[in-house]
């Protein structure tokens, strides 16, 4: 595989045209926006809940961005319904942590899923705060939606 | 060869060779360098002379009666000389040294802010701005050339317009002109878009501002390295560049400014080495250009910067500009023909510099320089500093190619080619 199919894996080309969630959410409990100013991609992650639960009901977001951010996106779309805000909160931790990891280590498909197909972004420094922006935005967002 | 004509392919493999950054692949490419616009490489002429003056002459400027220190003095005020005949300076006192061209922004607007509040004494009195006067730039200006100004009405009251710009980037002598009132104090604008290549009508509005008693500002950052310039022809008041984008080091640019502006207009910056006598209660500043030079200075990169010039005055800046301009027409035809992408700046036929901004329809700009830097081909992708000209073609981003005397035409060859590959990777032809 080259460098830059590495990069753009079919997961991720497929995702930034499928774009999951990019849509208004009216009944979001909170919404964050991000804005990555060296490229000036940008996103509003909302998140709701399930009624008087932590777990998420529906992701949607709206932005624009190059390919990466917005595969990601979709890409926390399809993977954060259904979990309560403390597991997404881990999920974002360990995609960090991958994002962080120039390429070495060997990421757990179990727990990332669809995300082990941004550990090819990771090798390009330039390029993984496109992939982390949704995700930011999310975990401010579902903080802000359970905090008291 | 006429002294308009563009360089010889011989001629380029020439200055290739002095360039020792492009002597390397990138991702197992050949290096095709087009991002000039963003920041130039340096030939070794360049390299060499910032090192011999390190290795032999180095010391502090204009203090200290050791030798080294008056071999400096002698270096940094040479080249002084040089960049303001380069330019067409009236003298070298009329060039003064900045960290950049964003600096040097500041550095009138700041001083026209300190004007404003009754710094400077009765000389300073013709800058002063307030309430109910006008800063005018336009729609299309680099961030460098926009905020200081904000800043300037901020802090004064003036008020900031702008010229508007057409759907393809573009503002007309007309549309500028239009905006000259009476209350307009200063007119800031770039000679040469670093988004759309487009040239400035400097002269009619030169015309019109002085007609109407305003000063006239001139971001010079993408014509003085790439066409000749000549501050006095074109009738500006002052002018900004950078050295990082003409050849030279970071950390040096200029600020040109006729001599009496100069000399009148309060300093932004004080300290050392700007000042004639100093009591516990006040100071006397030294004329330009000392005056706006406080404090240490970049001298071994006005050194560099000097020796740029006079590499860019070997080859001659007729035709520098004709070369480039050339490869603008190759790059603006070859994209022309490749079906979804969009260039944007002046029509077809309308000079510009050789610059290229473009979108390619679904595929982010990020991602068009992704693929490109992939087959070591290096272009800029963003706002390039121009939010608001963005905001105005519609787009949150485009990439730009840009060239300069060692770009040939095989790196617009591999540039074409890359790009007409690129709608198809990305899956946007559907």
């Amino acid at each position: 595989m080259t460098a830059l199919d590495s990069l753009y894996q079919q997961v991720i080309l497929d995702h930034a045209k499928a774009r999951h969630g990019d849509r208004a959410l009216p009944d979001a409990d909170a919404e964050h926006f991000e804005r990555n100013p060296t490229c000036g991609d940008e996103i509003t992650v909302r998140v709701r809940l399930e009624p008087g639960s932590d777990r998420i009901a529906e992701v949607a977001w709206q932005g624009d961005g190059c390919s990466i951010s917005m595969a990601s996106a979709s890409v926390l779309t399809d993977m954060a319904v259904g979990r309560t805000v403390p597991e997404l909160l881990a999920l974002t931790e360990e995609f960090r942590t991958m994002m962080r990891s120039r390429g070495s280590g060997e990421p757990d498909e179990d727990v990332l899923e669809d995300l082990v197909a941004f550990h090819g972004v990771s090798k390009f420094v330039m390029r993984v705060k496109c992939g982390m922006l949704a995700w930011v935005a999310a975990e401010a967002a579902a903080r802000e939606a359970t905090a008291v | 060869m006429a002294p308009n004509q563009p360089l010889t392919e011989s001629e380029v493999e020439a200055i290739r060779r002095d360039f020792p950054i492009l002597q390397q692949e990138v991702n197992g490419f050949p290096l095709a360098y087009l991002d000039s616009g963003a920041t130039s490489q340096r030939p070794r002429q360049v390299l060499d002379a910032e090192r011999r003056f390190l290795e032999h002459d180095n010391a502090a400027v204009h203090r200290g009666a050791h030798t080294l220190a008056a071999l400096s003095t002698d270096a940094f005020e040479e080249a002084r000389a040089t960049v303001a005949g380069f330019i067409g300076a009236a003298a070298p006192a009329e060039v003064v040294w900045t960290a950049n061209a964003t600096d040097a922004l500041n550095l009138v607007a700041y001083g026209i802010a300190n004007a404003s509040r009754g710094r400077g004494g009765a000389a300073a009195e013709r800058f002063r701005i307030g309430p109910g006067d006008e800063v005018l730039v336009t729609e299309a200006e680099h961030h460098a050339n926009l905020v200081p100004w904000q800043e300037l009405a901020a802090l004064t009251g003036a008020t900031l317009r702008w010229v508007p710009v057409a759907d393809d980037g573009t503002w007309t002598a007309e549309d500028a002109v239009a905006l000259v009132t009476d209350r307009t104090k200063v007119v800031a604008f770039a000679h040469v878009s670093n988004v759309t290549g487009m040239i400035a009508p400097v002269s009619a509005v030169v015309a019109a501002a002085h007609a109407h008693g305003a000063l006239v500002v001139l971001d010079a950052c993408q014509s003085a390295p790439h066409r000749p310039l000549d501050v006095q022809a074109l009738g500006v008041d002052f002018a900004a560049f950078s050295g990082h984008k003409m050849l030279g080091p970071n950390g040096i640019g200029v600020l040109w400014g006729r001599r009496e502006l100069l000399d009148a207009l309060p300093p932004f910056r004080t300290g050392g080495s700007m000042i004639t006598t100093v009591t516990m209660e006040h100071s006397e500043f030294m004329p330009a250009p000392e005056r706006f030079e406080a404090g240490t200075q970049p001298v071994s990169q006005a050194v560099a910067l000097g020796e740029a010039v006079r590499y860019l005055q070997g080859i001659g800046m007729e035709r520098v500009r004709a070369h480039e301009e050339h490869l603008a027409r190759l790059m603006l035809d070859g994209l022309a023909a490749i079906p979804g992408v969009r260039t944007v700046g002046p029509a077809a036929g309308v000079p510009r510099s050789g610059l290229v901004s473009f979108d390619v329809d679904g595929v982010h700009a990020h991602d068009v320089s992704q693929y490109l830097d992939a087959q070591g081909i290096a272009v800029r992708s963003g706002h390039h500093c121009a939010q608001p000209l963005h905001r105005r073609l519609g787009l949150v981003a485009t990439s730009r190619a840009s060239t300069y005397v060692h770009t040939t035409e095989q790196d617009v060859d591999r540039f074409l080619t890359a790009v007409g590959e690129i709608r198809a990777y990305f899956g946007a032809t559907a």
